[in-house]
């Protein structure tokens, strides 16, 4: 369906009701995969959502002393322990990478070879920062300060269970990007999309509408990111 | 190969997002930083986390251009795992009542 016959279609709540009642595909104007992304992101954040609020659970149940975050994540820089320093470092990075990850996907729309595999590409070193620093500071709690998913010194066991399994899951998931940042700016740089080369697994040619799912999946790792920031390091 | 919509935007727009995604940011983090407690420290952390979240969702997904039809899709399930938070919140503090009586002080 082209922007024209789209433009047509009703909008809002009346295109709403039209769409689903059309005995016809429901997305509109909208690529199989990319409707797929989408709904492979909703069940993603069930997941999230799921570990997330029995996070809150267990830690508005328990009866034990919480650890502070803004303690445990502090750093020492030059003598003076500065709060979540690391973890505000992270997000800036993080948000970065979203920002240059919308920037690809403009330049992905309008076609833009180079300039989209260039950004794919800075979006894939944030990321791969960010797993840096995520691993520095799992290797900081866990080596030098003890935690573990069955204890720490700070507090409530229950701590090291769902820290890490919380930024656990969200750092496989920003890993899991970066290879396919890496992947798909490969084949951006080489012309895979103007050429119509076929992808190495399949017999279907790709095009341009790839880079905005592939931002669809980043920007989802980003936005869970600011749930886990202000649920798990800001309470 | 049917043709697909797609939409083009000024770059000025995403850079605009991205600045006011740092802004939001820093604010959360000076929330931490200065220390505030209670009901405004929650209150700013939310909406601070809802704005983000809402700016990512809408602009850089670009969920505002969308039809309703997939909106929609998203919008009905959400409501339903905030409404699980809520359930939840209230049955964790039941249990914390309960241990507190019986395990804190009944020991």
């Amino acid at each position: 369906m082209n922007n024209r016959a789209l433009g047509k279609l009703p909008k809002g709540w009346g295109g709403l009701t039209y769409d689903w009642s059309s005995d016809q595909r429901v997305f509109k104007g909208m690529p199989w995969n990319k409707a797929m992304m989408w709904i492979f992101l909703l069940s993603d954040t069930f997941i999230f959502c799921s570990v997330l609020i029995s996070y809150m659970t267990v830690r508005v149940s328990t009866a034990a002393l919480w650890p502070d975050p803004s303690v445990v994540f502090g750093l020492e820089v030059f003598g003076t322990s500065v709060p979540l320093l690391l973890i505000a470092i992270m997000t800036f990075v993080l948000i970065s990478s979203s920002g240059t990850m919308a920037i690809a996907v403009k330049y992905g729309y309008e076609k833009n070879r180079k300039l989209c595999a260039i950004f794919l590409l800075l979006t894939a070193v944030c990321g791969a920062t960010f797993v840096g620093m995520q691993a520095f500071e799992w290797t900081k709690l866990i080596v030098h300060e003890g935690v573990s998913p069955w204890g720490n010194p700070f507090g409530a066991e229950q701590f090291g269970a769902f820290f890490f399994m919380i930024t656990g899951f969200h750092g496989t998931h920003v890993t899991i990007g970066v290879i396919f940042l890496l992947l798909m700016a490969r084949k951006t740089w080489r012309g895979d999309f103007d050429t119509g080369r076929k992808g190495f697994f399949t017999n279907v040619t790709s095009n341009y509408r790839a880079i905005e799912i592939m931002g669809l999946y980043w920007h989802f790792v980003d936005l869970v990111w600011v749930l886990i920031f202000a649920f798990f390091y800001l309470w | 190969m049917p043709q697909y919509k797609t939409q083009t935007h000024k770059i000025g727009i995403y850079l605009w997002i991205w600045a006011l995604l740092f802004v939001f940011s820093f604010f959360s983090y000076m929330v931490d930083y200065l220390n505030f407690e209670g009901l405004l420290r929650w209150t700013l952390i939310l909406v601070f986390m809802v704005s983000k979240a809402a700016l990512i969702v809408t602009v850089f997904m670009h969920l505002f251009w969308e039809r309703y039809a997939i909106v929609n899709v998203l919008l009905w399930p959400m409501t339903l795992m905030v409404l699980l938070l809520g359930i939840m919140a209230a049955d964790s503090i039941y249990t914390l009542s309960t241990r507190l009586i019986y395990f804190v002080a009944g020991s």
